[in-house]
């Protein structure tokens, strides 16, 4: 594991502290004093322990143009999410069952394994994909009605919407 | 019936509905990865519209259920992905319909094909 500065190292328990807070806040759903300061010690002590483990991002991502892509993402993906569903239902439905499966490889411009751990995610909650495998920077995509065997093309259809945003923000 | 009621159980029918549609595909399609799409998907809607519609119904629960909602999302595709991942490795191909075999499966280049045909399920 590489070593860390000692600024990526506040950064990160920065960040951890935050999410952690922001959890115990909707998990608790209350703001009353006495709960709030156990949740800030309790997320306080967690990001301390496991500043190597959670290594998503530095403060860097409460940079406000980077949130604004944040929530454009999330849209996106709830917008592809909402269509995906809707092919699956009219594939299952259709008697003749019209599916023309394979597996179709393409590569990312995406480096940290956070960023590429959020593609792949979100390409096996969109039409007709589902990821297989990441080894480096290709990934292998399981595609229910394979419409080109081309990494590039592929990439192109699958992936490229997603991509844009994401390296907006990471 | 106030408003919110009446978006929770919209939401409430929704999820249930894309469910038994995930559950369908899992029944008609033909092998494994088929049916991690029809069940990854739907469950994921699905479920998510069904936690939200509770949170609807139950307005001091909308912050627990914005939380799982999160957590689904994170989670549901990750575990797809392991059981992919395995089912190939543990030598179970995908079934592929097109004439052209050989290009369609391009994750035989890193786990070879040990056995001689993709044995359906």
């Amino acid at each position: 594991m590489q070593s860390l500065t000692l600024n990526q190292k506040l950064g990160r328990f920065i960040v951890n502290w935050v999410f952690l807070f922001l959890v115990w806040l909707m998990f608790t759903s209350t703001l009353f004093w006495q709960e709030v300061l156990v949740g800030a010690v309790l997320s306080m002590l967690i990001s301390l322990a496991s500043i190597r483990l959670f290594t998503c991002c530095t403060l860097s991502i409460f940079n406000p143009v980077k949130i604004f892509w944040m929530v454009w993402y999330f849209f996106v993906f709830l917008k592809l999410l909402v269509v995906a569903n809707l092919d699956v239902a009219r594939r299952v439905i259709s008697p003749s069952l019209p599916i023309n499966p394979g597996i179709v490889k393409f590569k990312t411009k995406l480096t940290t394994n956070y960023s590429k751990m959020v593609l792949a995610n979100s390409i096996t909650l969109t039409p007709g994909t589902l990821s297989v495998d990441v080894i480096g920077d290709t990934f292998y995509i399981h595609w229910i009605d394979v419409e080109t065997t081309d990494p590039e093309e592929a990439f192109k259809i699958i992936a490229e919407p997603f991509e844009k945003v994401l390296l907006k923000i990471f | 019936m106030s408003i919110l009621e009446i978006i929770g159980g919209v939401l409430l029918v929704i999820g249930s509905s894309f469910l038994f549609l995930g559950g369908l595909g899992i029944y008609r399609m033909p092998d494994t990865y088929n049916r991690l799409q029809a069940g990854t998907k739907a469950t994921t809607l699905g479920g998510m519209s069904l936690v939200l519609g509770v949170g609807f119904l139950e307005p001091a629960w909308i912050w627990k259920a914005l939380i799982i909602i999160i957590f689904i999302a994170y989670s549901n595709p990750i575990s797809s992905h392991a059981l992919a991942r395995a089912n190939y490795r543990r030598g179970h191909y995908p079934f592929i319909k097109s004439k052209d075999k050989e290009n369609m499966d391009a994750y035989q280049e890193v786990v070879p094909h040990t056995k001689n045909k993709e044995d359906k399920l």
